[in-house]
């Protein structure tokens, strides 16, 4: 927390002590304000003339108009200085995850980094905003007003103190036992949201199976237990008003009650009645601090998961070679190179070398989880390898500077990936400046001219959130114009053509061979029909390459090649 | 309070209508409701005797001062009096308060009930349109709000009610100048108040919009970061990010600003009527002469609170049981949605079946405008592997729902064994299909709870020797805990390993007939040689129904028919096709044409 709050500015500093002062000058008018209510009732006693009322009764609602002004001053200032610090949290962790790899961004969770960015941050808001203002008020407010009352009567005082120790064990006690339970519902809420979402996605399996009933009796058990927890917190909750009103009317009474004793003259009589705004104060004063202690264990939590984002180092580095004078063609050359994941012990990759020419095209293939996707990841350095170099045009991709790379690179993710925009800024994406031609081209290239034309606007159509108002065919296509529009030296395709169907895939392959013969073309893809015509096929078997060649030389030499394309084409047709 | 005003009509019959609704469906708890409310009403009666008595006391001090002294025993009397009736009324209002929560939770457990069971009853295309998040914000945010607010609003809203009424009549009985001074103060601090509160919704609504904005880029550049860093976009995001951020902090400190005053806001107006309280009750001792005003004024500085607390919290719960009649709507109108039919009438059970499946012109649609399956009849011999095959859109899986009965056919019949299906119940139509789907559907338990489910009578030994025949035996051993492993986010199974374990659960359901549907479609090519092999002991003798998208996978079946625009367009087994040189043969042949 106190991390966090070293990235409050000057200004927040000189508000703070501005809320300080407004906050003495409030509680000194809030106790000031009972003492001229006790004038006009010692007054109704005594002898008191219509002069003396009003100046007294103006003087309170001054003290009431001045306490409420400053008030809103310190919302102010404090709404203030929370925002702004969350304001600049925020941009600090939003760019602190930019820069995260996909090693740093898998370690968090995509879902964990968002809440962490999010919420977060809003509780961390809020409990400034709530927790600051409490903070410098409640000891003021306490003492202040612990020292006008404690010389005024002893009895008073211990009538006073009691209460108030009454008050901070019930509340305690309330709080230790209903926060737990609290935590529990929580996870109960997540138990009864899992097995609804079970039922949901499972109907089908269910309704076949005639399980309707036994879903039934799980959802039912988690139903009483989150019914039972909440029932009891909330009952344990329902002891905080009713015991809260008992004690603020006892004090009342009690300092009436003890008035009748203590009391001597009528012209004191108006003590009373301050007495009983002052000991009010004091208790809102102990609320205000019980306030604090409650909403503080959340807020601690959100501050470190927000120090855990910020304290994570950056795993890839940036170099410093730039290419100045790019030709437009790359050789990609692997030179033994191993990879693990950090933390992981055994490699998913080992010893990998090959080299990729200039406008050639290279396929991987191999069955789930023999590292494929891995391998031409580290390309982008989306990870680094761990052993071994990987060249781009004979310099290492850890010495270039992370632009210079990425403009030669033109990558498509294995799910299409789109953003909020139209179809043009999703083509036109990042630092290129493509002209509409080059869009045009890009789109008809990747087969995605045909549905954009047909839609609303052309290429100015909006794209929703996510791309969820196109098919995932197209979403795959507008990704694949998205690397086009870019004019790379490298093409990464990451098993980017399995959403397509089949004819679509062979024109599109066609078309791609057609405009871009310079360019390095990578290709994962899972079709042996996909890779047949590639320049070298290198075929992958639990991170080991285990076969290099043309899809002909690999039928005859490599086993697992064959064992692929079997699975996927009758020996005739091979 | 100002929102009711602003609601539309037809808002304020909605909120009548859910509200009547709420109470209907709550008929169970109404003794209990009854009695909370008549617990509440004594404990705010004795709420209200409290200032009442306090200027009885305050009285007596007074007069004892100015003249004998003060008569400690009636002080005492009056004491033990308040006393009793303070804790009386303590109890009183938290046994309201337990009651009341008591039948918030039962009813919130009621509504759960309600909507799971609910579930299991819709026709399925109910859930072809709603998504998933819907259903399941339902039976968690909704019912809980509505459960929530009512324990809040409910029990609020009827003691603030009464404490109102009660202590305007107390205040009016004990002296009405400055009943009408605090009436009038409370009013002149809520005014001012207004101004502010009129704000606040707008401020709240624009901070929540921000919020959403910024909740929306983050996720969208968050899960796009691969594109975002390869693409170099990050300044062109950040700029974004940095606008709504902007936006945020303005909207951030405007509603913070104003929730944050609106308690130092509500506690002006408590004070307002405190000091009118002081200078009219003064004013009015000075003309009228009365030692008993400082009685009276003192009851008054109680009533004052006890006037202005209530009005802002009927405001807030009033505002509050908005928020619960829209969420109480939503649970309703899932509740009210039209169930599957009913069958207890039927009598007919088929039990053990040989396997012909006949398709008698059958004809459906999801809406009568839009046929997906036009007159299709098909006749299946006992045994036969049938594969369905054909581009998106033609109507495969539909065709596999309705065997299932998982929808009605609009026209014809399908017969099973002779035995048309509608005249069997679901479940008797459900006991004879066992199915495999493309989505593997495992729950979180141990991987012996997933494979016998909901079949009955199963042994250890026949859950081993399925998952023997389908090769998922050895894995499953080599797990930490072997069959009692359980299955959750930390087990990692793969694709494949999932789908052999949901064919084994299959096999141990051993019904006489199969559907697969898109079965291998999320493996890669090599597993799927796996499970193949997996489900071609599950179809040993029995009928079977493939769907396939990759045409590798069907070569060997029986009978192949081709499905384009809800019609058969082909069939006959995979030579007789190739050579017809029609759809199939062309569909078949692009995946080797050479680019």
């Amino acid at each position: 927390m106190f991390k966090l709050l070293k990235n409050l500015k000057k200004i927040d500093y000189i508000f703070m002590l501005l809320i300080l002062g407004l906050v003495v000058f409030q509680v000194w008018l809030d106790l000031t304000l009972p003492t001229y209510s006790e004038k006009l009732v010692n007054g109704i006693m005594g002898k008191i003339n219509m002069n003396t009322i009003l100046v007294n009764g103006g003087l309170m609602l001054a003290c009431a108009f001045g306490s409420l002004a400053s008030a809103i001053l310190v919302g102010f200032l404090v709404a203030n200085i929370a925002s702004r610090l969350t304001y600049n949290l925020r941009r600090k962790v939003y760019d602190k995850i930019q820069n995260f790899s996909l090693g740093e961004i898998n370690k968090f969770s995509t879902a964990s980094l968002i809440t962490r960015t999010t919420n977060d941050i809003m509780n961390i808001q809020f409990f400034i905003a709530m927790g600051l203002q409490a903070l410098i008020k409640a000891p003021i407010m306490a003492i202040w007003t612990i020292t006008k009352i404690v010389n005024v009567s002893w009895q008073w005082t211990t009538a006073t103190a009691i209460v108030i120790c009454v008050l901070v064990l019930m509340v305690l006690i309330i709080v230790c036992f209903a926060v737990p339970k609290f935590k529990k519902i929580q996870i109960m809420m997540d138990n009864i949201n899992r097995v609804t979402r079970e039922n949901l996605t499972g109907i089908r399996v269910i309704r076949a199976s005639n399980a309707e009933e036994y879903q039934n009796a799980k959802f039912e058990k988690s139903n009483d237990e989150i019914t039972k927890t909440t029932l009891f917190a909330n009952r344990v909750m329902g002891i905080m008003n009713p015991g809260m009103n008992l004690l603020m009317s006892g004090l009342g009474l009690a300092i009436n009650w003890i008035g009748a004793y203590i009391i001597k003259s009528p012209l004191e009589i108006g003590s009373i009645t301050k007495y009983m705004s002052f000991s009010m104060q004091v208790i809102m004063a102990f609320m205000l601090l019980i306030m604090i202690f409650i909403l503080m264990p959340r807020a601690l939590v959100s501050a470190k998961r927000i120090n855990e984002v910020l304290d994570t180092p950056n795993s890839i580095l940036p170099g410093k070679f730039v290419d100045d004078n790019p030709d437009g063609k790359a050789c990609v050359v692997f030179d033994n190179v191993s990879f693990k994941y950090p933390d992981a012990d055994e490699y998913v990759l080992h010893d990998i070398s090959f080299t990729a020419n200039e406008g050639e095209t290279v396929a991987f293939i191999g069955s789930t989880g023999s590292g494929k996707s891995t391998l031409i990841n580290l390309i982008p350095r989306l990870y680094d390898a761990t052993e071994g170099r990987v060249l781009i045009d004979g310099v290492d991709v850890r010495d270039y500077e992370p632009n210079s790379l990425n403009k030669k690179i033109g990558y498509v993710p294995q799910r299409g990936v789109l953003f909020r925009g139209t179809v043009k800024s999703n083509v036109n994406f990042g630092d290129n400046n493509a002209t509409d031609d080059t869009v045009a081209n890009a789109l008809s290239i990747s087969q995605a001219s045909n549905f954009v034309s047909r839609m609303e606007k052309g290429v100015d159509s909006s794209i929703s959130q996510g791309g969820t108002n196109v098919s995932g065919g197209q979403k795959q296509r507008l990704s694949i114009a998205r690397a086009v529009a870019r004019r790379p030296e490298i093409f990464i395709f990451d098993d980017s053509f399995s959403a397509l169907d089949y004819k679509t895939d062979r024109k599109l392959r066609s078309a791609l061979k057609k405009h871009t013969e310079k360019v390095t073309k990578l290709i994962v893809a899972q079709r042996i029909g996909t890779i047949k015509d590639a320049d070298k096929i290198i075929v992958l078997d639990n991170g080991n390459m285990v076969g290099i060649g043309t899809h002909d030389e690999l039928l005859r030499n490599c086993p697992v090649y064959q064992e692929i394309a079997l699975s996927q084409l009758s020996k005739e047709e091979l | 309070m100002p929102r009711m005003m602003l609601s539309e009509k037809t808002e304020k019959g909605s909120f009548k209508k859910s509200m009547k609704k709420l109470l209907l469906y709550c008929k169970k708890f109404w003794w209990w409701i009854a009695l909370s409310m008549i617990f509440g009403a004594v404990g705010v009666t004795f709420q209200i005797i409290g200032p009442n008595k306090i200027q009885d006391l305050i009285t007596l001090i007074a007069t004892g001062l100015n003249s004998s002294g003060v008569d400690l025993a009636a002080v005492g009397k009056i004491g033990i009096f308040l006393v009793c009736i303070y804790v009386a009324g303590a109890i009183l209002s938290y046994f309201q308060q337990f009651i009341l929560t008591t039948v918030t939770q039962k009813l919130s457990k009621k509504f759960r009930h309600d909507i799971s069971h609910k579930i299991n009853k819709l026709p399925l295309n109910y859930f072809d349109t709603n998504m998933f998040g819907d259903v399941l914000s339902r039976v968690t945010n909704d019912v809980d709000r509505v459960g929530q607010s009512l324990n809040e609003s409910i029990g609020t809203l009827f003691h603030s009610g009464l404490l109102f009424v009660g202590v305007f009549i107390m205040m009016f009985v004990t002296d009405w100048i400055l009943a009408l001074t605090v009436i009038g103060a409370t009013i002149i601090g809520f005014a001012f108040s207004l101004i502010f509160m009129t704000r606040a919704q707008k401020y709240f609504n624009q901070n929540q919009k921000n919020l959403g904005d910024l909740n929306s880029h983050i996720e969208e550049v968050y899960s796009g970061h691969n594109v975002v860093q390869l693409f170099n976009a990050k300044e062109q995001t950040g700029e974004e990010f940095d606008k709504i951020n902007k936006r945020l902090f303005t909207s951030g400190w405007k509603s913070q600003f104003i929730s944050g005053v609106m308690g130092p806001i509500m506690g002006f107006v408590g004070n307002f009527g405190y000091v009118a309280v002081c200078i009219v009750g003064a004013i009015l001792a000075l003309q009228r002469g009365g030692i008993e005003y400082i009685g009276i004024i003192s009851a008054f500085m109680i009533y004052v609170r006890l006037f202005s607390n209530p009005l802002s919290q009927i405001a807030q719960s009033l505002t509050n049981l908005q928020a619960t009649s829209a969420a109480a709507n939503r649970v309703f109108d899932f509740l009210e949605e039209k169930e599957l039919s009913d069958e207890s009438g039927k009598t007919l059970v088929l039990n053990d079946v040989r396997g012909d499946v006949e398709f008698d012109n059958v004809v459906f649609g999801y809406n009568e405008n839009k046929i997906i399956i036009k007159d299709f009849s098909a006749n299946i011999k006992a045994g036969e592997k049938v594969a369905i095959v054909g581009p998106t859109g033609a109507g495969k899986t539909t065709l596999v729902n309705l065997l299932m009965r998982f929808y009605e056919v609009n026209s014809g019949d399908i017969k099973i064994d002779g035995v048309s299906t509608k005249d069997l119940t679901r479940d008797n139509v459900h006991k004879l299909f066992g199915m495999v789907l493309q989505d593997t559907w495992l729950f979180e338990g141990t991987i012996k709870e997933n494979l016998r489910y909901n079949t009955e009578n199963v042994t250890d030994e026949q859950i081993v020797d399925a998952c023997k025949k389908v090769g998922i035996d050895h894995f499953i051993q080599t797990l930490s805990n072997g069959y009692d492993t359980v299955i959750d986010d930390a087990v990692n199974l793969s694709a494949g390993q999932k789908q052999l374990l949901t064919i084994a659960r299959t096999m141990i359901e051993n019904k006489p007939m199969m559907i697969l549907d898109e079965a291998t479609s999320s493996v890669d090519t090599r597993t799927e040689v796996l499970l193949q092999k997996a489900m071609d002991k599950v179809m040993e003798g029995r009928t079977s129904f493939i769907i396939a998208h990759r045409l590798s996978t069907i070569k060997n079946a029986d009978l192949i028919l081709v499905l384009k625009d809800g019609d058969i367009i082909e069939s006959g087994n995979h030579e007789e096709l190739l050579k017809a040189g029609g759809f199939y043969a062309d569909l078949y042949n692009s995946q080797f044409e050479e680019v």
